[in-house]
């Protein structure tokens, strides 16, 4: 009987599955679900209590910050995937169909991914010799004469924190751009070179269409990380931006923790209608 | 060969500076560690000394970062292992096509793509209301797995989308049971990945922030420790400390391709004899 059970594709999948099924609720589905009910609850200065009211969402949406601050967010989003999508494309297109041989190829992906296991964190910081006051950028621009004194606005604004997204999320359009990329039959790429269109053409009628479930892909961890982000604008705006994030990251500092939690559902919904309206127009999972 | 087109020159050269925008500024702050001991955060260099490594080795200068490190680490190892084993049996299982598969796989995905922050205040909040500590063994181990797990699953995704099944069927043919298909089948075809998604496993927990944010307790893990210094640390001894751990990443990653580059070559070198007719 037992041998039988465990003879049904069924059970034994389940099976499988179950350490990363139970990891999933207990990290992912219960904290979800934990922060629902919390949003609901009350708060003094010191402590959090059980209620069913709903003066978190009432003060959410009747604050102006809110609106702000999640436009601020989309635009942060929105710029950050535009650059991304066009440096990664172009670094993609070149690894993918000028560079020749493949020990070449997987050489210089490689150069692009290792920044991806190493620290956000230093990542950000390595950012101050160059953009500070006194920094590289400002020395070079005022050595050459192009400006008379320092730039104020290159570390601790908009520009910074773009810059870092930037630096930081880049290689997430490059590794799935090139890998469907890769799969790319060149017997295509002659057929349209046969018929007579210029490299141009090819670019945009062939490669282009053909690389869209991989632009999706990358599109979805750019958004999705630019959107929960709360440190790189933290950090690289020093505190004078605010996103989303900052917004429950301060309420968790102030410990007012059922109106961070508010904010979060809701963040959290804008996010899944994102990735819900992006999944519309690419299969994950065939896609590996 | 044909000669390259105009386009490869401009494309390189784009690379080029890309690749100097993903380094530059980690190779600055590099060169930057060496300040002497009056230097300050920017150029120009005062000096060239050691000064700031020296200093990382004292306590008081720096606080916990050697505890810190450990920590980061034993936390990396344990979330590296339980990476690997979950993500090969979770793959094993999304071949089977169980009923069911597909909801675990939008909670991998929203794993993924969820707001770090939501899972350090939900996690924070669970275990604030059951009257447990926080501790960076249990719940900012859990934390990071729901970031590690999800690439795993990927990179598995990506392995058995390649993998041949025929491999399977002669093992079954041959009389294999499930199990010894497995561990003398399927193991050994897949080893490579498995070093791929121990590398992701071992990196991302090493260099986890947000989801640990909340959710460590009392004693950091580096990066926590790291951004604490960033606040009240105003010397290039915070630059000393990024060249060490930025070295010590590098150095984990070379191993683990090595192991990969290895495990490659025997291959070639013991591979099948199939239809070179011995």
């Amino acid at each position: 009987m037992a041998s039988r059970l465990l003879k049904n594709r069924h059970v034994l999948g389940w099976l499988e599955a179950a350490p990363l099924t139970l990891v999933l609720l207990a990290f992912l589905i219960a904290p979800i679900v934990m922060i629902v009910i919390v949003s609901f609850w009350g708060a003094t200065e010191f402590s959090i209590y059980p209620a069913f009211q709903f003066d978190n969402y009432e003060f959410l949406f009747g604050s102006p910050v809110t609106y702000r601050v999640f436009w601020a967010t989309l635009k942060y989003a929105f710029i950050t995937w535009a650059l991304t999508l066009a440096i990664g494309f172009t670094v993609a297109y070149f690894l993918a169909f000028h560079v020749r041989s493949l020990t070449m190829q997987i050489a210089l992906f490689l150069v692009c991914t290792i920044p991806f296991w190493t620290s956000n964190i230093i990542r950000m910081i390595s950012w101050i010799p160059f953009l500070g006051r006194n920094g590289i950028a400002n020395q070079t621009l005022i050595s050459w004469g192009v400006i008379d004194e320092p730039l104020e606005w290159l570390l601790y604004s908009d520009f910074s924190v773009i810059l870092a997204f930037v630096h930081l999320y880049t290689l997430f359009m490059v590794v799935p751009i090139f890998n469907t990329m890769m799969r790319i039959d060149k017997s295509l790429l002659e057929a349209a070179r046969d018929n007579g269109a210029s490299g141009f053409q090819t670019l945009i009628h062939v490669i282009l269409p053909l690389t869209k479930p991989g632009i999706m892909i990358g599109t979805i961890f750019v958004v999705t990380l630019v959107m929960g982000d709360f440190i790189t604008v933290r950090f690289m705006s020093g505190s004078q931006r605010a996103n989303v994030g900052r917004l429950i990251s301060n309420d968790i500092g102030l410990l007012q923790y059922p109106s961070a939690a508010a904010t979060a559902v809701v963040l959290l919904g804008t996010v899944l209608i994102v990735i819900a309206i992006l999944l519309r127009f690419v299969n994950i999972r065939k896609e590996l | 060969m044909d000669r390259r087109p105009r386009s490869f020159y401009v494309l390189a050269a784009f690379f080029g500076l890309f690749v100097l925008f993903l380094y530059g500024p980690i190779l600055t702050i590099g060169i930057l560690s060496f300040q002497g001991p009056q230097g300050g955060l920017t150029f120009p260099m005062n000096g060239v000394s050691l000064h700031w490594f020296r200093d990382l080795f004292q306590e008081q200068a720096v606080g916990d970062i050697w505890g810190a490190f450990r920590r980061s680490f034993a936390l990396g190892l344990m979330v590296m292992v339980t990476t690997v084993i979950v993500s090969v049996m979770a793959g094993l299982a999304f071949r089977k096509r169980f009923v069911g598969s597909g909801l675990i796989f939008y909670a991998a995905i929203t794993s993924l793509v969820i707001p770090s922050i939501l899972i350090s205040l939900g996690v924070g909040l669970i275990f604030n209301q059951l009257g447990l500590k926080v501790h960076w063994a249990t719940s900012g181990f859990g934390s990071q797995l729901t970031w590690t797990l999800p690439f795993g699953l990927l990179i598995m995704f990506a392995v058995f989308n390649r993998f041949d099944k025929s491999y399977e069927e002669a093992a079954r043919d041959q009389g294999a049971t499930a199990w010894q298909t497995i561990r003398f089948v399927v193991l050994p075809i897949i080893a490579p990945s498995l070093i791929g998604v121990a590398l992701f496993g071992f990196t991302l927990s090493y260099d986890e922030f947000a989801r640990t944010l909340l959710t460590a307790g009392s004693y950091n893990t580096l990066p926590l420790e790291i951004f604490g210094m960033t606040t009240n640390v105003t010397t290039p001894v915070i630059y000393a400390l990024g060249t060490l751990t930025t070295l010590f990443s590098f150095g984990i990653i070379a191993a683990f391709l090595l192991g990969v580059w290895i495990m490659g070559k025997r291959r070639a070198r013991l591979g099948s004899d199939a239809g070179k007719g011995v």
